[in-house]
């Protein structure tokens, strides 16, 4: 009590944790000789191109950080410095295909790129006129189609399913769990031979965006029903029973705590189906039928689909189709960024003061 | 000395925090205790306690066991435990961990049948009716008996209000005065001058005293005749277990309540009759019950007396 009455000592925050700019030195030092040791090998040694260069320069890094946490310190925190290595090189390793690729996409994507490609289809263009005539409206229109209705007739069946596996726990729940697995490796052409299968020809109907729907959303039920599952074993088991405790049904307790409680994760599921989906194009081929033209009804008539357009153009081989192709990998990923910022916005939490 | 006197100024809170809360809880229970005293034993508590307490039994309605067995796939977790709870009285059940006192109180709202290998015998009378009876609809038992769990388990999804009221959504029950039923929910459960200004705020933003009375809060908008408590303080802090001793206190008046506990005092102080569990390595049974000074003064078996004095458990 009697320290209360004192002033308080004077403090300043501070980080004394963090490394001080002398300290740094043999880390400067080390970088330095990471270099200059791998320009050296790579001039005076066979080991030449870019790939040599690469490798020598990974294991320049481990031997170079390894010896000098090894000296400053011993041998446990030299072997901590190579492992930390070895992780940013794997991260680099993710990263650097990842960033190519995209720069890839915008270089030559971007070229072709205005307004117009929205407001204009294929119809009244041949594939070699100029960049100016013709447009992926009827594409995009198409993508729209199929995703929207893959994602709404999967959605429903992926989640139910995840919720049989893990709320009603019913009899069959390791069968299906092993049936989904199952289905989460098919070939994505199967999907579209499946509907060209049984929904066209036993049933008759012909090509359309809804048939393209029916063969995505066989390959994003497995994905929606399975990241679900995770999610919904997340949620913890005193929520539910606290919930059937207040005289709640199942049901009630599963749509009114344990849905609500997994929102984003779900959300989250239903990306990666769309993920999943979006860029698939071997199970529209048989599917859709392809069109130059808009076609406003997902319902009856030949669509398209970015995808398919990539794939239309890419095969045509003239210079000006060429261009198209990469336009519609451009404006495709574009349609999957714009998908996923939908998708995040309406499974935000409400507030951020809930944890 | 930063630090220090941090927590200098937290523990002088923390002292007016209970003296607040004494206070309160005399004021409750209608008694003139002083803050001041400490007493000796657990025998002095629990012998003031009963003092005060001189709950009205009337037999034949309430809660009661009889011959409860339970099983846990051909694993005989409890065998032949009968007990009464009436209302308006505070049961303790003290024993150490692992023989069944919470399969038991699990059983006793028919949570036990949720695990899936967990088999059951005997007869659980709710106003001398069998709650395992066949036709009996398990919602409507449920809603008479309510649980508040050892963890503080809000539900994140749902504002303090919705949290409280939540028991009506997910059974269906409408009421037109719901306002009323949120503050009368919240006063008894001791929460509502802490959050009164704050019902539209996640639950999760609670401490985890305040998440427990929320979740006591959200057991009585239902109007349960039973409570069951299953350790409720023992992953609070010493001044939000007084809060809920003093809530417990409070409710008893108008309900049963049965708690499971591992603190001894916490027995003695709130409950009038304690029953203690001990499993010999075999299944968990009843060694002893009675009224709670009995079982702290009085206890007739050596293996309570061993227990309540702390000589093994």
């Amino acid at each position: 009590m009697t320290q209360l009455l004192q002033a308080p000592t004077p403090a300043t925050p501070s980080k004394p944790w963090k490394a001080k700019p002398k300290n740094l030195l043999p880390e400067i030092f080390g970088a330095l000789f990471t270099a200059v040791s791998t320009f050296v090998i790579v001039g005076f040694t066979p080991l030449k191109g870019k790939l040599g260069f690469s490798v020598v320069l990974i294991l320049m890094a481990i031997i170079t950080t390894s010896l000098i946490s090894g000296i400053k310190r011993d041998r446990k925190a030299a072997w901590n410095s190579t492992t930390t290595v070895l992780v940013y090189v794997a991260a680099a390793f993710v990263l650097i295909p990842l960033i190519s690729l995209l720069y890839e996409i915008i270089r030559k994507g971007i070229g072709g790129f205005s307004f117009g490609i929205f407001t204009r289809d294929m119809s009244l263009s041949a594939s070699d006129s100029p960049l100016s005539e013709g447009g992926l409206l009827h594409a995009v229109i198409g993508t729209f189609y199929t995703v929207i209705l893959a994602t709404i007739i999967s959605t429903p069946i992926g989640i139910l399913t995840s919720l049989y596996i893990v709320e009603v726990k019913g009899k069959f729940a390791g069968l299906v769990r092993f049936f989904v697995q199952a289905m989460s490796g098919i070939p994505s052409i199967v999907a579209g031979l499946f509907i060209y299968a049984v929904w066209m020809i036993n049933l008759g109907n012909s090509y359309n965006a809804l048939a393209g729907a029916g063969a995505l959303a066989i390959l994003m039920i497995p994905t929606v029903a399975r990241t679900s599952e995770e999610v919904l074993k997340l949620i913890p088991t005193d929520l539910r029973e606290a919930g059937l405790a207040l005289g709640a049904t199942q049901w009630r307790t599963v749509a009114m705590i344990v849905i609500p409680a997994a929102r984003s994760g779900l959300v989250t599921s239903i990306i990666l189906g769309i993920a999943r989906v979006a860029g698939e194009t071997a199970p529209l081929l048989l599917t859709i039928g392809g069109a130059d033209a808009t076609n406003l009804n997902p319902f009856s008539g030949n669509n398209s689909a970015l995808p398919y357009y990539v794939w239309k153009n890419y095969g045509l081989g003239n210079e000006t189709s060429i261009q198209r192709a990469w336009l519609g990998v451009f404006v495709l990923m574009i349609v999957v960024f714009i998908f996923f910022s939908l998708a995040r916005y309406f499974g935000r939490t409400k507030d951020k003061k809930a944890k | 000395m930063v630090d220090q006197n941090d927590s200098e100024n937290q523990s002088m809170n923390r002292e007016e925090d209970m003296k607040d809360l004494r206070a309160r809880t005399s004021a409750q229970t209608g008694t003139s205790q002083s803050g001041s005293v400490a007493p000796s034993s657990l025998a002095s508590v629990a012998a003031g306690r009963a003092g005060k307490a001189s709950p009205a039994v009337t037999p034949g309605s309430g809660l009661e066991a009889r011959s409860v067995h339970a099983w846990f796939g051909s694993k005989h977790v409890l065998e032949d435990i009968s007990m009464d709870f009436h209302r308006g009285t505070v049961t303790a059940l003290i024993g150490p961990s692992g023989c069944g006192k919470s399969t038991f109180i699990r059983i006793l709202n028919r949570m036990h049948e949720f695990i899936p290998t967990a088999a059951l015998a005997g007869e659980v009378l709710l106003d001398g009716s069998d709650v395992y009876k066949p036709g009996v609809d398990v919602t409507k038992i449920r809603l008479q008996i309510g649980m508040v769990f050892q963890k503080p388990n809000p539900f994140p999804s749902m504002t303090i209000k919705e949290n409280v009221l939540s028991g009506l959504k997910l059974a269906q029950i409408k009421i037109s005065n719901s306002e009323e039923l949120l503050e009368t929910c919240l006063v008894r459960a001791g929460l509502w001058d802490e959050v009164k200004d704050r019902l539209n705020e996640y639950g999760g933003a609670l401490s985890g005293g305040q998440q427990q009375r929320l979740c006591i809060a959200r057991s009585l908008a239902v109007n349960p005749q039973v409570l069951l408590m299953d350790e409720p303080c023992s992953a609070l802090d010493p001044g939000s277990t007084l809060r809920i001793e003093a809530t417990i206190a409070e409710l008893a008046k108008s309900m049963s309540i049965v708690i499971v506990t591992h603190n001894m005092q916490q027995a003695a102080r709130v409950s009038d009759y304690t029953g203690f569990f001990l499993s010999d390595g075999g299944p968990g049974r009843l060694i002893e019950v009675g009224t709670t000074s009995d079982i702290f003064s009085n206890p007739k078996q050596k293996r309570t007396e061993d227990y309540v004095s702390g000589r093994f458990g």
